[in-house]
């Protein structure tokens, strides 16, 4: 049961409030019918599913309806920030979590 | 025809109405009086409910909201703007929505009001029939509220006044602390009879009682048109 | 049976209350203040249950959670069965009624020890596995035997009566465990008034204290407990919960607390005034802080028959005596590697029974316990160890020796020592289960030969479970840790001042594990490591050499630390003999670890009040009271409930909806549509939005008109579909499918926030705010024009897929002329608060033109029979619009590559051996083939075979006069006229002829009328 702080409402809420909807910054080609097929197949199917660090986009389903972005530890569970859509992560796996 | 669609909803004549509770049969036992429950709930049928969706960093919009409703938009989640003598409720639900409660048939007036005050990009949704109104009292609705939503209904972080949206049971409700000790949820009418029994369910080990609720009534468009005057 | 072993005087036992209880049909008597454990105790019972595998007798061991073997069944009533209870920490009650899990066909007499007794070397580990697992086909009789030797308690045949519950709590500082680190901590962050919660598993609160030999400010320890308890209760922040077990700690410091509110007072929860009490409560915990204080658990010495009845770990000794004043023996020997556990020997003589010697593994001990039980003239035997006990049903004798324990080995000769009862102690096991559950892996303390709990984000060990079980060591860091929470979750406050308490000193314990005995383990008798799940040194010995190196492996080989026990007595013991066998270290061999929960509890509690009619809630339309007056058979479609058929009399479902299906086709039918999903759109750039969210085009939907779409995911495959009509310029009322609206409204959202919020648009569920009745048929006009006057419904000024808007029955209405059924229809949609009034009046007008209710199961016939599909039925997820034969509405020349476009060009989709829908007419036109039924192309069935395809809706339909079906079928569109075959489970293969999917009005001449 994760606690999460909604960006939108400013709060932290119980998990149960929220929907997990997979990887963030998934952007979808701008010009679709341009991308070759290969790259559309990576766009729909191909996921990262990192061990560690990882940029999820979460459904504040319960409360204000919106998505937002959560950079979470997939091995502690950890929630290092969360952010709105639109916005750049400002803890990476590259920049390393600040601890 | 026009950009939006307005219609009245309610009836011109005399028809017999029905809020979402009416089907809805009590299976607890009940306490003897108000006076012996820790908790009363009473239903307030008929309210009309709008949603309101905009931009509120314009301010054009606020200020028209303003002038129409003569409460000043919330700009986050926190107090319920309200006014108890008119019943008129004004409650952010999102950056961009907020709930409006106003006393029941007035809800084609409001937007219409608001149609007219307000301008750029923004919706007004009727959900009158959709929703309705459960007002909870007594010593113990907190203790019932714990065992009805993760929220965190304690004084410090659920203040008199203060609104929000969260799981209930295995639905989810609006729920509103009105005062110490009354609070209202908002609910979805499919889910109003799971919701309601959920509650006094949860509420028996404490003494629950229902205030007499109005749940079906005539709505005549004459009865309507009284209220309206009395509100302006 | 007398209280044999009762003490006349001390214990916090109420000699005032004598309870009476049942113990495997025996009638039995303790006081008010026991645990059924002590008043068996009391009582001389020795054998409580049989052990799981060889079904040896076993006895009373520890006295709290960590009691493997007095696992009872509880329950006076069949209603009230309650298995895997923990007599240690059952109270007594008037009335209780407990038997053994384990034993059959009784303790004493059990049919498996025979067995067991010479199946000591038939038994190995891995013997399960080994022995019964080939052949596969004899598992179930295998299984069947095994549980019944094994006995593991039951399930109550009847329903239960009690109503259990969940509370969702919220706290600043939540405190598990209230010895005296726990309520320390307690006091503390209590005072700060930080919102605190401090829970124990026992009835009464204090852990250690309740029986701790030292005074506490010149009083007895617990007469500190009731201040400090007191002191709590003033507290209005401050929440006490005894009986509560924290039984899971889960991410981001949420902790389940199982509390049993009743089951100390009877069989099943009494009523209070009337009202019904709730019996077990599970409180969901969200703590900014957790401070654990858990304390520990002594660790058993592991020698041979270390399991024979009379044989304890050394402080369950002390609780009985001076918590209970029970004694449980005559004659004690204690065989220990620590000061610690001389209490237990000092206890018994205090209680005035005979100590025959302590046992002390070390060669010099010495320390403030030491010199006290040298005062007291008891025989202590330094450098030793029992290395065996004598006995079956209870102890008769220690067998006691030298030994060498680096060398593990015996060093000297055997002398057997008389004796009833055996203590032994190899030291004290922090509880880390909890910090466990985390994740956290438990650290290795040298210091304190023993796991300490991992580091979690906001939670402090203290006490006992952070290695300082000295109760003024353990005082001062729950305070400590309690102030500290406080301040980090925002309150100050002064560190209590703590009382006095002297100082005990102890000298170093020695790292005894295993007793090493003058045979090697594989041949001396059972060294019992985990006796709940009949784990022996032997048997850890044996995985280690079979190759097991990881003690994961080891722990599921052997079964150590399986199932309710999970490794609170045994764990560190088998990990520390893994080591020795592996020839590395207990951190090199690390632990395993926990998981929830740390003690059973109910499924009740699980479920709380989430059962029974509450369960799922159940969503109801505004004319679901008319549907149920009228006999409507129900069919849950997500959480609603649609009336499914509504039978007439004595009519079957079959016959309900032949005669629906004809009235819709021949008079006029109505069904209530209002649980179809409906979202209201506002903005200038709505059309734009459908554009890209549907697969067919909306830029020239004119006001007043509707349009069915297709909603696609971006892989191109069908999600959702449904009529939008246009109300306003930049108003559109979307309708979706009744299972879909949810996740429809969210998919939209979706792709207005993350990828295209420049679009000025809103929507909004009014699934709720809007009734839909469709009324379908050839005199739905007729009807219709009876409740209307300001709807024109001349057939050329409203047409078919258009929308008006009027008053039906003095109801403002909108009215949209739009099929599922193929017949002239409309469906009326008014403001639900209103509904129940229109279908009334439209009942008191159709009497005449015969007007039926019809349920899902017509309306899913009269679709079916025009072809059209329903999403989830037809589809599954990867059906394309191509598939569907449904190009009419993919709009591929719209400007934006709308949703699920650019994948229908992918080679995958493109395939034309693809599953395609097509229609199935069977050869015998009274069979009504099955649906999900596998189709092939071949009448001659061989396995394997290709299967090409599957029913998907299969039906009779009056109307037509034979029964028919759609599938989807491989490259069907270029089989029709093909006959196909379905081969049943029975071996009857079924044949049918594919046809088009539309069987009746192919140029919809109905519904234009
Ligand atoms: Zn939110």
């Amino acid at each position: 049961m994760l606690h999460i702080y909604c960006p939108h409402c400013a709060e932290t809420r119980e998990e149960e409030e929220f929907r997990p909807k997979g990887e963030a910054h998934i952007a979808r080609p701008v010009e679709p019918e341009a991308t070759s097929d290969e790259d559309w197949g990576n766009y729909l199917f191909f996921r990262k599913n990192p061990r560690g660090l990882h940029h999820e986009l979460w459904y504040h389903a319960a409360g204000c309806r919106k998505f937002f972005n959560v950079t979470r530890d997939t091995v502690s569970y950890q929630i290092h920030e969360t952010y709105k859509v639109g916005q750049k992560p400002s803890v990476t796996a590259d920049k390393g979590a600040a601890k | 025809m026009s950009e939006i669609a307005q219609m009245d909803l309610n009836p011109r004549g005399a028809v017999k109405s029905e809020s979402p509770l009416a089907m809805t049969r009590v299976n607890v036992v009940l306490a003897a009086s108000a006076r012996d429950a820790g908790v009363v709930v009473r239903e307030k049928p008929f309210l009309g409910h709008l949603v309101l969706r905009g931009r509120a960093e314009d301010e054009a919009f606020r200020a028209g909201v303003e002038r129409v409703l003569g409460l000043a938009l919330p700009l986050a989640l926190g107090p319920v703007a309200r006014d108890e003598a008119r019943g008129v409720s004004l409650q952010w639900m999102s950056p961009d929505e907020w709930l409006i409660v106003v006393p029941a048939g007035l809800e084609f007036d409001a937007e219409a009001a608001l149609r007219r005050e307000l301008t750029g990009h923004y919706a007004v949704m009727n959900t009158s029939g959709g929703q309705t109104v459960l007002e909870l009292t007594g010593p113990k609705v907190r203790e019932l509220l714990m065992k009805c939503t993760p929220y965190d209904v304690h004084p410090r972080a659920f203040p008199v006044g203060k609104g929000v949206s969260s799981v209930f049971a295995k639905s989810s409700a609006v729920i509103r602390r009105v005062d110490e000790e009354r609070w209202e949820l908002v609910i979805r009418r499919s889910f109003a009879d799971y919701l309601y029994r959920w509650i006094l369910d949860a509420a028996e080990e404490f003494g629950v009682f229902v205030a007499a609720g109005d749940a079906s009534h005539s709505t005549s468009r004459a009865a309507v048109r009284e209220l309206a005057a009395e509100a302006r | 049976m007398s209280q044999q072993n009762r003490l006349g005087t001390g214990g916090r036992i109420d000699r005032s209350r004598p309870l009476r209880f049942s113990f495997n049909g025996q009638t039995l008597e303790g006081f008010a203040g026991d645990t059924l454990a002590s008043a068996l105790l009391a009582n001389g019972v020795d054998v409580v249950g049989r052990s799981f595998k060889y079904s040896r007798p076993r006895g009373i061991v520890a006295a709290g959670a960590e009691e493997p073997n007095a696992i009872v069944q509880l329950g006076a009533t069949e209603a009230g069965q309650v298995p895997n209870v923990r007599a240690t920490q059952q109270a007594l009650y008037g009335g209780l009624v407990a038997a053994s899990t384990n034993g059959w066909p009784n303790v004493d007499r059990d049919l498996l020890g025979v067995i067991g007794s010479v199946g000591g070397r038939m038994m190995p580990p891995g013997f399960y596995y080994k022995t019964f697992m080939a052949p596969a086909s004899l598992w179930p009789k295998y299984e069947k035997y095994i549980r019944k030797a094994a006995g593991l308690g039951r399930t109550p045949k009847e329903k239960d009566p009690d109503i259990y519950d969940h509370i969702n709590r919220h706290c600043d500082v939540l405190v598990i465990g209230a010895g005296p680190a726990g309520l320390a901590a307690a006091l503390a962050a209590g005072r700060s008034g930080a919102r605190v919660i401090v829970c124990d598993e026992q009835d009464e609160m204090g852990g250690s204290l309740l029986d701790a030999r030292e005074l506490v400010d010149g009083r007895p320890a617990s007469a500190w407990v009731a201040s400090v308890l007191a002191e709590l209760a003033t507290l209005p922040e401050v929440l006490v919960l005894p009986r509560t077990t924290a039984n899971g700690y889960h991410d981001h410091n949420f902790v389940t607390l199982h509390e049993r509110r009743t089951e100390h007072l009877a069989d099943l929860a009494p009523s209070i005034n009337g009202r019904r009490q709730v019996r077990a409560r599970m409180h969901r915990v969200r703590a900014g802080e957790v401070i654990l204080a858990t304390g520990t658990h002594e660790r058993p010495l592991v020698f041979a028959n270390n399991d024979v009845p009379g044989s304890m770990v050394a402080g369950a000794v002390s609780t009985y005596i001076r918590r209970y004043a029970v004694v449980p023996g005559r004659r004690l020997v204690l065989s220990t590697a620590n000061d610690h556990a001389y209490r237990a020997a000092l206890d018994w003589a205090d209680a005035g029974r005979e100590v025959v010697a302590i046992v002390d593994a070390r060669e010099h001990p010495e320390g403030d316990l030491v010199n006290e039980a040298r005062a007291r003239n008891i025989r202590i035997i330094p450098g030793s160890a029992v290395i065996e006990a004598n006995g079956k049903k209870r102890v008769t004798g220690a067998q006691v020796a030298r030994i060498d324990i680096g060398g593990f080995k015996v060093a000297g000769r055997v002398e057997t020592l008389s004796c009833d009862t055996i203590a032994s102690s190899g030291g004290y096991s922090p509880v880390v289960h909890l910090a466990a559950h985390t994740g956290a892996r438990p650290e290795w303390r040298d210091d304190i030969l023993g796991f300490v709990p991992g580091k979690v984000p906001g939670m402090t060990p203290v006490g006992g479970v952070h290695g300082k079980s000295a109760i003024a060591e353990a005082l001062a860091d729950g305070a400590a840790a309690g102030v500290a929470a406080a301040q980090r979750t925002g309150f100050k406050v002064e560190a209590p001042a703590l009382p006095k308490v002297a100082k005990v000193r102890e000298g170093k314990a020695a790292a005894l594990y295993q007793v090493p005995h003058v045979k090697p383990a594989m041949r001396a008798p059972k060294q019992f490591v985990d006796p709940q799940n009949d784990v022996t040194a032997a048997g850890i010995e044996l995985a280690t050499r079979e190759g097991f190196e990881s003690i994961e492996h080891v722990k599921r080989y052997t079964g150590m630390g399986f199932g309710t026990d999970q490794g609170k007595l045994g764990n560190i013991n088998g990990m520390a003999i893994a080591a020795r066998c592996l020839k590395q270290t207990i951190p090199q061999t690390g632990t395993t670890v926990f998981r929830p929960n740390y003690t059973p509890i109910t499924f009740g509690a699980i479920a709380g009040r989430h059962c029974r009619e509450f369960f799922d809630p159940r969503r109801f339309t505004a004319l679901h009271a008319w549907h149920v007056e009228h006999g409507a058979k129900f069919e849950e479609v997500g959480q609603w409930m649609r009336p499914w058929y509504f039978p007439r009399g004595n009519e079957t479902m079959h016959e309900a909806v032949q005669r629906e299906c004809r009235a819709v086709r021949e008079g006029v039918g109505i069904l209530d549509a209002s649980t179809l999903g409906k979202i209201e759109i506002q903005g200038k750039d709505a059309r734009e939005f459908l554009n890209r969210i549907y697969t067919n085009a909306w830029t020239k939907l004119d006001v007043g008109k509707c349009r069915y779409g297709l909603m696609c995911k971006d892989d191109g495959m069908v999600m959702d579909d449904g009529v939008t009509a246009c109300i306003g310029d930049n108003h559109f009322h979307m309708t979706t499918t009744t299972g879909g609206a949810a996740a429809v409204l969210d998919w939209m959202e979706l792709w207005h926030q993350t990828e295209w919020p420049e679009l000025e648009v809103y929507f909004n569920s009014v699934t709720d705010h809007w009734a839909a009745m469709a009324i379908n048929g050839p005199n739905a006009r007729k009807l219709l024009a009876e409740l209307t006057d300001d709807i024109d419904l001349a057939r050329d000024n409203f047409k078919f897929m258009d929308m008006r808007e009027g008053t039906v029955a003095g109801v403002p209405a909108r009215v949209y002329r739009i099929s599922f059924t193929g017949e002239l229809s409309y469906e009326i949609n008014v403001q639900a608060n209103h509904a129940l009034h229109v279908w009334k009046a439209l009942f008191e007008k159709g009497e005449k033109y015969g007007l039926t209710p019809y349920g899902t199961e017509t309306m899913h016939v009269l679709r079916a029979e025009k072809g059209f599909i329903i999403v989830g039925q037809e589809t599954d997820g990867s059906m394309t619009p191509e598939d569907l034969g449904m190009q009419w509405c993919v709009g591929y020349k719209k400007p934006f590559s709308w949703i699920g476009r650019r994948a229908l060009t992918r080679p995958d989709t493109k395939r034309e051996d693809r599953k395609q829908l097509v229609g199935l007419k069977p050869l015998d036109p009274q069979l009504v083939l099955d649906e999900g039924a596998q189709i092939v192309l071949e009448k001659e069935i061989r396995i394997p075979m290709p299967m090409v395809g599957h029913v998907t809706s299969s039906y009779y339909s009056p109307n037509l006069g034979h029964s028919f079906a759609l599938a989807v079928v491989k490259g069907g569109s270029q089989r029709i006229g093909q006959t196909v075959y379905l081969p049943m489970a029975d071996g009857r293969v079924h044949a049918a002829e594919v046809v088009s999917p539309v069987f009746l009005d192919a140029e919809g001449a109905r519904q234009n009328v």
